[in-house]
């Protein structure tokens, strides 16, 4: 269902929910398109008008001022009107449900909704209850995806390396609660990598990890050798609290990327992060601000892609120079 | 009352070893005789069942009526309405109405509505504890004069294994059965799907089969200390098959059932975040289902119920974790145990034996066949008839079902009631 509920009859990005059914040619289709909106950021009028007159609400059912931010940024780019509601903080705090919000929003005539909320498959579900001319971005559902995060990190990865074929991944930390895992992991296979490990203890990692198509490994000295890129997780302190883990040292002393440990990883190995970063919980400083760091330059990337991912969505293909 | 002569069908009643045409006589609400027109019998009413299945009526071991308490949901009439239609006579209803079956008033106050309703034998089962809370013990005895079949503490947790061990010494006392859903809550948590490869890939909270088999092996062990009789209800994996075998196997008073929907749907066959599917204990994997058809062939599993839970729009409209969990399945019950026996080859009688004769003898009821002189409880179906699951064609004030808008096979057409034609399609 993921597949069709997407894509429109033409194999056309409709939706953007999950990266599930998604093939390599559309993966890499919003790469390259990411590419050509790159440049935009650096004109001195970092505007294009390919999304203007329409309006797209960013609807945060869950905080985050990141991804918020670098929404806001790639619809103002494109020349949309936005407008950003922290629903955690309003209407449906009021018994409100879900349903009726969007509702209410559609009939102020929207084209597109980006979406943030705690659940999984909250995304999927808004994209099958909105009027058919709204487009839906999932900007985070639950545990279960984030694929701009994905795509961004992809984008980054190009960059790089250049081409997937032949890359060693390893994604380290908490996979079991981690939107940004799945989604990575499933863009990672459809491009073509070699290898996807996961790096984290059995109580960080779901039951079946291994039919999602990774290598799972439990020292980090083992799963960083010979890799291309390290991607590291945030881990939410709350993790303490419910037996996942016995301390933040000791994740820090098992799991926390240091540069003793990158050494092991191939001299040129990127490392990245979706952000924001624990210093000294799952990241040294020393490595977060290190030559091999490229956690800014995915920041940077994402209004790309997103610009890229909204297009897209909104049936205008490719950039613009 | 009047006599009523079902003509033609094929009569099948798996606890007389009986599967002929012939003819089913029925007066005073009694089963009269099997087989034999009785030369004198002058029916007030014939009914003709050529090519249709004459069989003894359902005994569905867990329907949720949702009255008393949530009545936007459905209501003891249409409920039991639903049932009628799907050829079932007689239902147990778990305790966990609002307010629960924690008291004779409750139980009479069902027994009134199930009554005016004119439909289906309704059999509470009694709260285990009071309010469900776990922790102090229901007035079994008192329940059990005002009516209730059993105890059970329906999905609610127990607060530990003393108040379980307390709770069966007590039931077995007045010979009380005791039906228990096996869950530890701890393992399951927060869970909304099982935890294999499906909720790994959509990032669900998962639900281990451990959840179920560890809470089951205890209860096992705790009947073997108490010598309480116990029913298993909606068992769902492998390690609760293998662990019910084994103490069947060593002569534990022991029995359980599965849902039908457990028999078919697997955790693969959920579609990504349809709520429909969205049920608990949640569908397992291909290997659990295997092992519940395996279960129920060899006699491990003793019965088949709808564990029918029917839901307003609003319960299933969300993403999945937050919709409430079940499926409105009085309905599908029959066409989907028709198409196991005919998927695994079972014969007819064998199937049918889990709907009539066996929830009969677990719940020590002189119904579920077509005996002379039982109580003239009778479903008359068609087994090639085709429908599509659909407003019209639905009964349930539930629509809440993954089989929602397929075409099943086989229909009840008639069904009656201590001898009284109260269903016709």
């Amino acid at each position: 269902m993921s597949r069709h509920i997407q894509l429109t009859e033409h194999g056309k990005l409709k939706h953007f929910l999950t990266i599930e059914g998604l093939d390599k040619a559309l993966l890499t289709e919003i790469l390259v398109t990411a590419e050509s909106f790159a440049g935009v950021s650096e004109h001195q009028v970092k505007k294009v008008p390919l999304l203007r007159g329409k309006t797209i609400v960013n609807l945060f059912f869950e905080n985050s001022t990141r991804t918020r931010t670098t929404f806001e940024l790639a619809a103002t780019r494109l020349s949309a009107d936005v407008l950003s509601m922290n629903i955690a903080t309003s209407a449906t705090s009021k018994g409100e449900s879900l349903l009726d919000t969007i509702h209410n929003l559609e009939a102020m005539h929207v084209d597109m909704f980006v979406v943030r909320h705690a659940i999984s498959g909250a995304a999927h579900f808004i994209a099958q209850h909105t009027a058919p001319h709204i487009s839906v971005i999932n900007a985070g559902d639950g545990q279960h995806a984030h694929p701009t995060q994905a795509m961004l990190d992809m984008f980054t990865i190009r960059q790089y390396k250049k081409q997937f074929e032949g890359l060693k991944i390893a994604i380290v930390g908490d996979i079991l609660h981690s939107r940004v895992a799945r989604s990575q992991i499933l863009a990672l296979n459809t491009l073509g990598v070699s290898e996807v490990r996961v790096i984290a203890p059995k109580t960080l990692l779901p039951a079946h990890v291994k039919n999602m198509g990774v290598i799972p490994l439990y020292d980090m000295a083992e799963g960083l050798s010979d890799v291309d890129v390290v991607i590291m997780l945030r881990l939410q302190k709350e993790r303490m609290n419910s037996a996942f883990l016995p301390s933040e040292s000791e994740f820090f002393r098992c799991y926390g990327l240091t540069e003793a440990k990158l050494a092991l990883a191939k001299s040129d190995a990127i490392v990245m992060h979706p952000g924001p970063i624990n210093r000294g919980v799952e990241i040294a400083s020393s490595v977060a601000d290190g030559p091999q760091s490229v956690i800014l330059q995915q920041v940077s990337n994402g209004i790309a892609v997103r610009m890229a991912i909204m297009t897209m969505t909104l049936g205008h293909q490719g950039g613009t120079s | 009352m009047s006599k009523i002569l079902i003509n033609n069908g094929r009569i099948i009643d798996p606890a007389n070893a009986a599967d002929a045409i012939g003819a089913l006589c029925i007066a005073d609400g009694k089963i009269l005789a099997t087989n034999t027109p009785i030369a004198d019998f002058t029916p007030d009413q014939t009914i003709d069942a050529t090519g249709q299945i004459v069989c003894p009526g359902f005994i569905d071991l867990s329907v949720r009526l949702r009255e008393p308490g949530q009545t936007q949901k459905a209501t003891i009439k249409s409920e039991t309405r639903a049932a009628l239609s799907a050829g079932v006579t007689s239902l147990c209803l778990p305790p966990d109405t609002k307010p629960c079956i924690d008291s004779p008033a409750v139980v009479e106050l069902i027994k009134d509505k199930a009554e005016a309703a004119n439909y289906p034998q309704v059999f509470s089962i009694g709260a285990l504890t009071q309010r469900l809370d776990g922790n102090e013990l229901s007035s079994m005895l008192g329940l059990k004069q005002a009516g209730c079949i059993a105890v059970s503490n329906a999905s609610a947790p127990l607060g530990n294994l003393l108040i379980l061990r307390r709770a069966m010494e007590y039931a077995s006392s007045h010979d009380l059965l005791l039906m228990y859903r096996a869950n530890e809550a701890a393992l399951s948590g927060k869970g909304c799907a099982h935890e294999g490869a499906m909720a790994s890939l959509y990032g669900l909270p998962g639900i281990p089969v451990a959840a179920e088999s560890i809470a089951l092996a205890q209860a096992l062990e705790l009947a073997q200390l108490t010598g309480c009789r116990i029913h298993i209800s909606q068992v769902s994996c492998k390690q609760s098959v293998i662990k019910i075998q084994q103490a069947k196997k060593y002569g534990l008073d022991v029995t359980a059932d599965v849902a039908i929907h457990q028999l078919h749907l697997s955790e693969n066959d959920i579609v990504p975040f349809d709520s429909h599917y969205h049920v608990i204990p949640p569908f397992r994997s291909d290997e659990d289902r295997h092992y519940l058809r395996e279960g129920l062939l060899n006699g491990t599993l003793d019965a088949i119920c709808s564990d029918h839970q029917p839901h307003d729009l609003d319960a299933k409209l969300g993403a999945f974790p937050e919709t409430e969990s079940g499926i409105s399945a009085l309905e599908t019950l029959l066409p989907l145990t028709l198409k196991l026996a005919v998927s695994h080859k079972i014969s007819l009688s064998n199937a049918l034996a889990n709907l009539t004769q066996k929830p009969a003898t677990i719940l020590g009821l002189q119904t579920g066949a077509l005996t002379a002189g039982f109580t003239a409880d009778v479903c008359i179906f068609d087994p090639e008839l085709k429908w599509e699951i659909n407003t019209q064609n639905w009964q349930s004030a539930g629509h809440n079902t993954p089989y929602w808008g397929q075409t099943l096979t086989g229909k009840v057409t008639h069904t009656l009631q201590r001898g009284r034609l109260l269903y016709t399609f």
